[in-house]
C-alpha cells in the first residue's frame, strides 16, 4: 500500500519533470517558426537583405531549440504508457487516436520540412523554401491544436461514453474535440509561445544596443518584438480572463484553490493579493485582500455569493498553495508584461525607442520571463485539476502502471541527471549564438562549415578560417 | 486471414515500426560507426543524415502512438513489462539527438558530445532489440494488466536480440554511407560492410534458432503445416538476398548494398510477422481482444489512409532535395 502510494508519487513528479522540461522547447519553437515565417516573408516581399540575414540568424537558434523539443517530446509520449499505464488503457480509446492525429498532421509535417528549411538554401528555389519555412510554422500550431485538444478534453471531458468494464470510449468526436474549455486553452497558449518568443527576441536585440554593437538587424528584432508586445499583452490578459470564467463554470474547484477561498462568501468574495494558504486548518493566513473584487471579476458583480473550498469533501481538494502561488506569478509577468509593451509605445512616440537604455536593461531582464510564466500557467492548470487525471472521471492515484517504485525512482534520477546536462549545455549554446550580432552576410545553420573549409587538419582548421566563429 | 479493421491496424502498426526501424536504424548504425572512423570523416557522416533524421525518429512516435490508438490494453500491458528498455532508450535517444546538435555548437567539447552521440545510439540500439526480445519471449499478464517484474526482461534471449540489433544496424549504417558518400570514407564503409554481413548473417541464424522454443505456438507456425509454405521461404529468400548482398558488395556498386540491406530487414520483420500474428502481446492477447472500441478504430484509420501517402510523397521529397553523395568538403550551405 505505502510503496503503491510511493510509486504514484514518484510518477508524479517524474512526468511533471519531464513534461515541464518539454513545455519550454514548444513554447519558444512555436512562436519563433511563426517569426520565421514572418521574416522569409518580408524577404520575399522587399527582397532586402536584412530580413535574410534575420532568418538565417534564427534559423540556427531555432535548429538547437527544435532538437531539444523533439527528443523532450518523444519521451512523453512513452511517459503514458511506462507510468500511467492504467490511463492508457481506461482513457486510451478517446487520446490515443487524438495523439495519433498530432503525430500524422503535425510531427511529419515538421520533420519532412525542417531538413529543407535549415539545410536546403541552395538546393530548392526561394519560393520552395518559403514554403518549407511555412510548413514547419503551421507544423507547430497544428501540433498545439491536437495536443491542447487532449489535455483540454481531460480538463473537462465530453462527448464519450463508459463501456462496462469501465473504459471511457468515444461517443462524438466533434464534442471531444471541441470541448469547453479547448478555444481558451488554445488562444492563450498560441499567445503565450508568442509573447515568450518576443521576449527572448527583445532581449537579445536588446543585448546587443546596451553593448553598443547593434546594426540594423537588431533594431529591427526589437522593434518586432515590441509591437508583439504592445498589441498582444493586453490581448492575453483578456484571453485570461476568460479561460477563468470558463473554468468557474466547469471546474469551479480549482478557482477556488487558485483563489484561495477556503471560506463561503454569501455575500460577495474578496480578492487575495497575498497570504499563505493552510491546508491543515483550511484557511488563509496572513491574508491581504480587496473586500468583493473577487466576486466583481469572477462573477461581475460586486455582491455575488462565492462557495469555498468548504463546501468540496477534502479528498477532493487540490493542493492549494502550489496553484494560489503559480497563478500569481503567472499573472504578475502577464502585468509586467503589459508594462513593458506600453513603455515601449511612449518611447516609440518620443522617437527613442532605440536609445532609451531603461527600457533596453527592462526587455533584457524580462528575456526569460516568458518561460517562467508559461510554466507557471501549466503548474496551475495540471495541478489545479488533481487529485484527477480526466476530471471527475479518474483519479490519478489510480491511474498508475503496476511498477514499483524503486525503478520509477530510478528512472526520474536518471532523466533528472540526464536532463539537467543537456538542459544547461543547451542553454548555454543558445544563449552565445544570441550573443553575437546578427549582421550582412550572415551562415545559415551550417553543419561543421570551418572545420573542413581548409581541408587538410580538423582541429587547425576552425583556428584558419577567418570568417566569423561558428558556435 | 480476413481483411477486418484490427488487421488494418495492426499492418499499420507493422509499418510503422518496420519504417522506423530501417530509418532511424541506418542512422544509429552509423553513429555506432563513428568510433572506427577517421576523426576527420565524422562531420561528413553526420552530414549526410542532418536533414533527415528528425523525420526518421517521428516514425517511433507513429509506432508508440499507433499502439496507444489502436490496441491501448496492450500498450498499457507492453510499456511497464518494458520499463527499463523503453527508458533507457528514450534517454539513450534524447542524448544523441542534441549531441548531434551539440557537438557542431562547440569546437573544444566535440569530442565529448561525440562520445555522447555513440553512447546513446548503442544504448538505443541495444534496448530496442532487448525490447523486442521480451515482447517475443512473452510477459506475465494478470487481470488483463502486467503482472510481472521490472526486471523480468532480462534473459540470455533478450540479450541476444539486443546485440543482433546493434548489429544489423550498423550494417544498415555502413550500406549507406557507401551510398552516400565518396573517397577514403567509402573504401572504409566498404571494408567495414563486408564483415558486418557476415556478423550480421550470424545473428539472424541464431535469433531464429532460439525462436521458436520460446513459446509453442512460435513452434507450431514455423514447422507445421501450412504455415510452413510460407515459413519455409522466408529462410531462402534470406539466403538469396544475403548472398546477393555479398555480391554487390565485393563488385562495389555503391547503391545496391544499401537496398539490399533493406530487404533482408523486410525479411527479418516478416518473419516475426509471422511468428507474431495475430498476436499483439504474444501468447496473451489477440488484435481483436486488445482491439479498441469500434470509433477509435474507424477515426484513427481514416487519418491514416488520408495521411500515410501525403506523408510518404513528401518524405520522399526531402529524401530527393538531399539525394547524391554528399563530399567530404561539400557540407550544407
Ligand atoms: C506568457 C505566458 C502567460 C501569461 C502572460 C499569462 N498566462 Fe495564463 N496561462 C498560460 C500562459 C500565460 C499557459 C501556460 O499557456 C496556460 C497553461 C494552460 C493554458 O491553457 O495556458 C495558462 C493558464 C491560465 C489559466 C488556467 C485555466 C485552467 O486551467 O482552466 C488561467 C485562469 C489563466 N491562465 C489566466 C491568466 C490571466 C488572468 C493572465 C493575466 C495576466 C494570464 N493568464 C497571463
Ligand atoms: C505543457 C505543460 C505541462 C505541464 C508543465 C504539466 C505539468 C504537470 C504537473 C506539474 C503534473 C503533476 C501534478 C501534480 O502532481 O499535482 C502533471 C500531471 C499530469 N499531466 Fe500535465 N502538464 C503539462 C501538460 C500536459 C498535457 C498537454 C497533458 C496531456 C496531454 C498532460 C497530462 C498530464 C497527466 C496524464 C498527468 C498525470 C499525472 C498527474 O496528474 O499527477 N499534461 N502535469
Ligand atoms: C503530455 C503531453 C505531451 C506529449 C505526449 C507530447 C509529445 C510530443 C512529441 C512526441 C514530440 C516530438 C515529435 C517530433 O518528432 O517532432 C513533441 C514535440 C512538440 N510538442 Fe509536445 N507533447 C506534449 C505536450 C505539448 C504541449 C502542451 C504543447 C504545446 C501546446 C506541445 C507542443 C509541441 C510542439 C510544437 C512540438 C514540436 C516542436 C518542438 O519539438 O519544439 N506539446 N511533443
Amino acid at each position: 500500500m505505502l510503496d503503491q502510494f510511493d510509486a504514484v508519487l514518484l510518477a508524479r513528479l517524474q512526468f511533471a519533470f519531464t513534461m515541464s522540461f518539454h513545455i519550454v522547447f514548444p513554447a519558444f519553437t512555436i512562436g519563433l517558426a511563426s517569426f520565421l515565417a514572418v521574416l522569409e516573408t518580408m524577404w520575399l516581399i522587399t527582397s532586402r537583405e536584412i530580413y535574410h540575414n534575420l532568418l538565417k540568424y534564427w534559423m540556427r537558434v531555432f535548429s538547437v531549440a527544435f532538437g531539444m523539443g523533439v527528443v523532450s517530446g518523444i519521451v512523453m509520449t512513452y511517459q503514458f504508457g511506462t507510468n500511467w499505464s492504467v490511463f492508457s488503457d481506461v482513457a486510451g480509446p478517446v487520446v490515443g487516436p487524438l495523439m495519433a492525429y498530432e503525430v500524422m498532421t503535425a510531427f511529419f509535417l515538421e520533420a519532412g520540412f525542417l531538413g529543407v528549411m535549415l539545410f536546403g538554401t541552395d538546393k530548392v528555389g526561394k519560393g520552395l523554401h518559403a514554403f518549407a519555412t511555412y510548413a514547419v510554422a503551421v507544423g507547430t500550431l497544428l501540433s498545439a491544436f491536437w495536443i491542447l485538444a487532449v489535455n483540454s478534453w481531460m480538463q473537462t471531458p465530453q462527448g464519450h461514453l463508459v463501456d462496462p468494464d469501465g473504459r471511457i470510449v468515444p461517443g462524438d468526436w466533434w464534442a471531444i474535440i471541441f470541448n469547453p474549455s479547448f478555444p481558451y486553452r488554445l488562444v492563450h497558449m498560441v499567445i503565450a509561445a508568442y509573447l515568450t518568443t518576443a521576449l527572448v527576441v527583445g532581449a537579445a536585440a536588446a543585448w546587443h544596443m546596451l553593448r553598443r554593437r547593434a546594426q540594423g538587424e537588431s533594431r529591427i528584432m526589437f522593434s518586432m518584438a515590441m509591437w508583439m508586445l504592445l498589441l498582444v499583452a493586453p490581448i492575453q490578459i483578456f484571453a485570461g480572463d476568460q479561460h477563468g470564467l470558463n473554468t468557474l463554470e466547469h471546474q469551479p474547484i480549482k478557482i477556488m484553490a487558485m483563489e484561495g477561498h477556503f471560506e463561503s462568501h454569501a455575500g460577495g468574495a474578496p480578492l487575495y493579493l497575498f497570504g499563505l494558504p493552510n491546508m491543515e486548518e483550511g484557511r488563509m493566513d496572513y491574508g491581504l485582500s480587496i473586500p468583493k473584487l473577487g466576486s466583481l471579476i469572477l462573477q461581475h458583480d460586486l455582491n455575488a455569493a462565492m462557495p469555498g473550498l468548504d463546501t468540496v469533501p477534502r479528498e477532493d481538494w487540490p493542493p492549494v498553495p502550489v496553484v494560489f502561488w503559480s497563478f500569481r506569478i503567472m499573472v504578475g509577468i502577464g502585468f509586467l508584461m503589459l508594462t513593458v509593451g506600453l513603455w515601449s509605445g511612449i518611447a516609440r512616440l518620443r522617437g527613442t525607442l532605440h536609445e532609451s537604455r531603461w527600457l533596453h536593461r527592462a526587455a533584457l531582464a524580462m528575456g526569460p520571463a516568458g518561460f517562467v510564466a508559461v510554466l507557471a500557467g501549466w503548474v496551475t492548470t495540471e495541478v489545479g485539476r488533481q487529485p484527477w487525471v480526466v476530471y471527475g472521471m479518474l483519479r490519478t492515484a489510480d491511474a498508475a502502471s503496476p511498477v514499483a517504485a524503486p525503478a520509477v525512482g530510478t528512472s526520474l534520477m536518471a532523466f533528472v541527471v540526464v536532463y539537467t546536462l543537456i538542459f544547461a549545455a543547451g542553454t548555454i549554446y543558445m544563449l552565445r549564438m544570441m550573443a553575437r550580432p546578427p549582421h550582412d552576410h550572415e551562415r545559415g545553420p551550417l553543419r561543421g562549415q570551418p572545420q573542413h573549409a581548409a581541408g587538410i587538419m580538423p582541429g587547425g582548421a576552425a583556428a584558419a578560417t577567418s570568417g566569423p566563429e561558428l558556435r | 486471414m480476413i481483411l477486418d479493421l484490427p488487421t488494418i491496424m495492426a499492418f499499420t502498426v507493422a509499418f510503422a515500426v518496420f519504417l522506423y526501424v530501417v530509418m532511424d536504424g541506418f542512422d544509429l548504425g552509423l553513429a555506432i560507426l563513428f568510433p572506427f572512423a577517421r576523426p576527420g570523416d565524422r562531420d561528413t557522416m553526420v552530414n549526410t543524415i542532418a536533414p533527415v533524421w528528425d523525420g526518421n525518429e517521428t516514425w517511433l512516435v507513429l509506432g508508440g502512438g499507433a499502439v496507444l490508438a489502436g490496441f491501448p490494453q496492450a500498450y498499457a500491458i507492453l510499456l511497464p513489462a518494458l520499463y527499463v528498455p523503453i527508458i533507457a532508450m528514450l534517454l539513450g535517444l534524447v542524448f544523441r539527438g542534441v549531441a548531434f546538435e551539440f557537438r557542431f555548437r562547440s569546437q573544444r567539447r566535440q569530442h565529448w558530445w561525440d562520445r555522447g552521440f555513440v553512447l546513446g545510439s548503442v544504448v538505443a540500439s541495444f534496448m530496442q532489440g532487448v525490447a523486442l526480445g521480451t515482447v517475443l519471449q512473452g510477459v506475465t499478464v494478470v487481470d488483463g494488466a502486467y503482472g510481472g517484474g521490472w526486471c523480468d526482461w532480462l534473459t540470455p534471449f533478450s540479450v541476444l536480440c539486443g546485440i543482433s540489433v546493434c548489429i544489423a544496424y550498423m550494417l544498415l549504417g555502413a550500406c549507406w554511407l557507401i551510398a552516400k558518400t565518396e573517397g577514403h570514407l567509402r573504401d572504409d564503409a566498404y571494408a567495414w560492410a563486408r564483415k558486418l554481413v557476415f556478423a550480421t548473417l550470424a545473428a539472424i541464424v541464431a535469433v531464429s534458432l532460439a525462436t521458436p522454443f520460446l513459446l509453442g505456438q512460435y513452434w507450431q507456425r514455423w514447422f507445421e503445416w501450412p504455415t510452413i509454405a510460407v515459413t519455409g521461404l522466408v529462410p531462402l529468400l534470406v539466403a538469396l538476398v544475403w548472398l546477393a548482398l555479398l555480391r554487390t558488395l565485393a563488385a562495389r556498386r555503391d547503391r545496391w548494398p544499401f537496398f539490399l540491406s533493406l530487404a533482408l530487414f523486410a525479411l527479418c520483420f516478416a518473419g516475426l510477422g509471422v511468428s507474431i500474428y495475430p498476436d499483439i502481446v504474444p501468447g496473451t492477447l489477440t488484435i481483436w481482444e486488445a482491439a479498441a472500441p469500434e470509433k477509435s478504430q474507424v477515426f484513427f484509420m481514416t487519418g491514416v489512409i488520408l495521411l500515410i501517402p501525403v506523408i510518404l510523397v513528401y518524405t520522399g521529397y526531402s529524401y530527393w532535395v538531399f539525394r547524391g553523395k554528399v563530399g567530404a568538403d561539400a557540407g550544407y550551405h
